[in-house]
Parts: structure tokens; C-alpha cells; sequence
């Protein structure tokens, strides 16, 4: 199979996902709005609990029925991942949004703050991969 | 019902990070690295999921209302701030630091590797911290 068939109807379940939300519930399917919002306890919060059981449901179904093997564990140590969790959560806050609320649905709805913080978040991701890998990494063991 | 369509368009978001390889770190850390060994699959997700919702939600907004709430709710601002910047900044920074944005996060939870929840649960402190010192 052409090696980018699953990534793109994995975008394409994820695109059909922001519409259905929006089209049922008037919701931006941004996944750190969601956490957050069931986290801080808002009103008529059920169907953001529910939409996190099946953003864990939907892994197990499908490695699970696809038999497509989990992906290895990170080899990265375990402070990497605390200092990532820890931007990623100030700075979803901040930027109101994370690459579901902006990327995919911001964008869809052609919003010009949508498209700055994409091209933000995704030209620092990139720095900050270039970064570690190309100038830190030729001084790491 | 609400409830139920929370759950449906859940499974159906989960099913796709996993799909795609979003859930997969080496492949997230990958993309991002263009001037290295440059792993392009994952531009397919953001441009099928993008293909998508830029048809589809033209319609979608040009009901007076969703099907099962009396709204839609949508941000109310268009303004670019420097808050904006500096968070989107930030974000960017630690997605590349380890590779999971949180969607995808939360989903590979089920891979049950404990960095992942080191990772989540970090960004749930990291929210708290923002929105104690920066609310709105």
C-alpha cells in the first residue's frame, strides 16, 4: 500500500470527527479545549468526558482489529517528557489551542488567528527539533 | 445523545491519530525534522483532516444552529495578540522537545508507557500554571 494511505485517511477520520462535532454539538473539536474544559469541571460536561474515552478507545480498537503492532515507546529520558507535557500545556493555554483546535478546525474555518499560531507552533517545533538533534546532539553521548 | 455524539466523534478522532502515526513519537519528531532524516507521512494527516473541515465546515456554519445545542461555540475574537505568539510559541517548543501534542498524548496512554503519563500529566499542571498566571 502507498506508504501515505494511512496518514491520510487517518486525517481524513480526523477532519470527518471536527465536522460531526461541530455539525451535532456546535463544538470546536480542539482536544486540549476538551481536556481542559472536563478537567475544570464546566457544565454539560459529559460528552467531553465521553469524547476522552473514545480518544482511548479508538487506539485499542484499531491496533487491536487492524493488527497493526503499538509504536515503540519513546527513547527519550523521562525529564524530556515532563519539560514537554509542561510547555505544551502553558502554551496551549496561552495560544488558546493546540493542532486540533487551530490546525484543523481554526484553519477550516479560514480564522486568520488559526493560521498565525499553525505556522507559530509549527516553526518552532521545527527549530526546536533542529536544535536538539543538530546542534545539542553533536555534544550528547 | 450529546453525550453519545462526545463518544462516537472520540473514537473516531482516536482511531485516526493511531492511523495516521500521530500517536508514534518517532514518526511526530521525524516530521518535525526537516533538515535531517525528514519523514514527510504526517503532512497527509493535517492536510486530509484540513481537506475536510475546510468543505465541510462552509456548510456546517451556514445552519442557524448545530443540530443539538441552541449555538454554535465558537472563539469570539479574530485579533492576533502577542499572548497568542507567545503561547503557540511555546507549544510548538514542547511538542518538539518529545513529540506528542495533547491529542495525541492522551491517546497513547493506552500504549501504557509511563513517560506518557509523566506527559500528560505535566501538561495538565502546565494548563493550571497558565491559566493561574495568564487567566482569559
Amino acid at each position: 500500500m502507498f506508504a501515505y494511505t494511512t496518514p491520510l485517511i487517518g486525517g481524513l477520520l480526523i477532519g470527518a470527527s471536527a465536522v460531526a462535532l461541530l455539525y451535532f454539538l456546535g463544538r470546536i473539536a480542539g482536544i486540549a479545549g476538551i481536556v481542559w474544559g472536563a478537567v475544570s469541571a464546566q457544565p454539560d460536561n459529559a460528552w467531553r468526558w465521553l469524547f476522552i474515552a473514545g480518544l482511548l478507545a479508538g487506539p485499542l480498537a484499531y491496533h487491536f482489529l487492524a493488527g497493526v503492532p503499538n509504536p515503540a515507546p519513546s527513547p527519550l529520558p523521562w525529564w524530556q517528557a515532563v519539560a514537554g507535557g509542561l510547555l505544551v500545556g502553558i502554551g496551549v493555554r496561552l495560544g488558546s489551542g493546540c493542532t486540533s483546535g487551530h490546525g484543523v478546525c481554526g484553519i477550516g474555518r479560514l480564522s486568520p488567528r488559526s493560521l498565525v499560531a499553525t505556522l507559530t507552533f509549527m516553526a518552532t517545533g521545527i527549530i526546536t527539533v533542529y536544535v536538539i538533534r543538530h546542534v545539542l546532539g553533536e555534544y550528547l553521548p | 445523545m450529546k453525550a453519545l455524539i462526545g463518544l462516537i466523534c472520540g473514537l473516531v478522532f482516536g482511531v485516526g491519530l493511531a492511523m495516521s502515526g500521530m500517536t508514534d513519537t518517532a514518526k511526530v519528531l521525524g516530521f518535525l525534522d526537516v533538515t535531517g532524516q525528514w519523514i514527510p507521512d504526517l503532512a497527509f494527516v493535517m492536510g486530509g483532516a484540513v481537506l475536510v473541515t475546510l468543505i465541510a465546515f462552509r456548510f456546517v456554519l451556514r445552519m442557524k444552529k448545530p443540530l443539538l445545542n441552541p449555538r454554535f461555540s465558537l472563539p469570539g475574537t479574530s485579533v492576533i495578540t502577542g499572548r497568542l505568539l507567545a503561547g503557540a510559541a511555546i507549544f510548538g517548543i514542547g511538542w518538539g522537545v518529545y513529540g506528542y501534542c495533547p491529542g495525541p498524548a492522551i491517546s497513547a496512554l493506552t500504549y501504557l508507557d509511563d513517560k506518557t503519563f509523566m506527559f500528560v500529566a505535566a501538561m495538565l499542571v502546565g494548563m493550571a500554571i497558565s491559566n493561574k498566571l495568564a487567566p482569559g
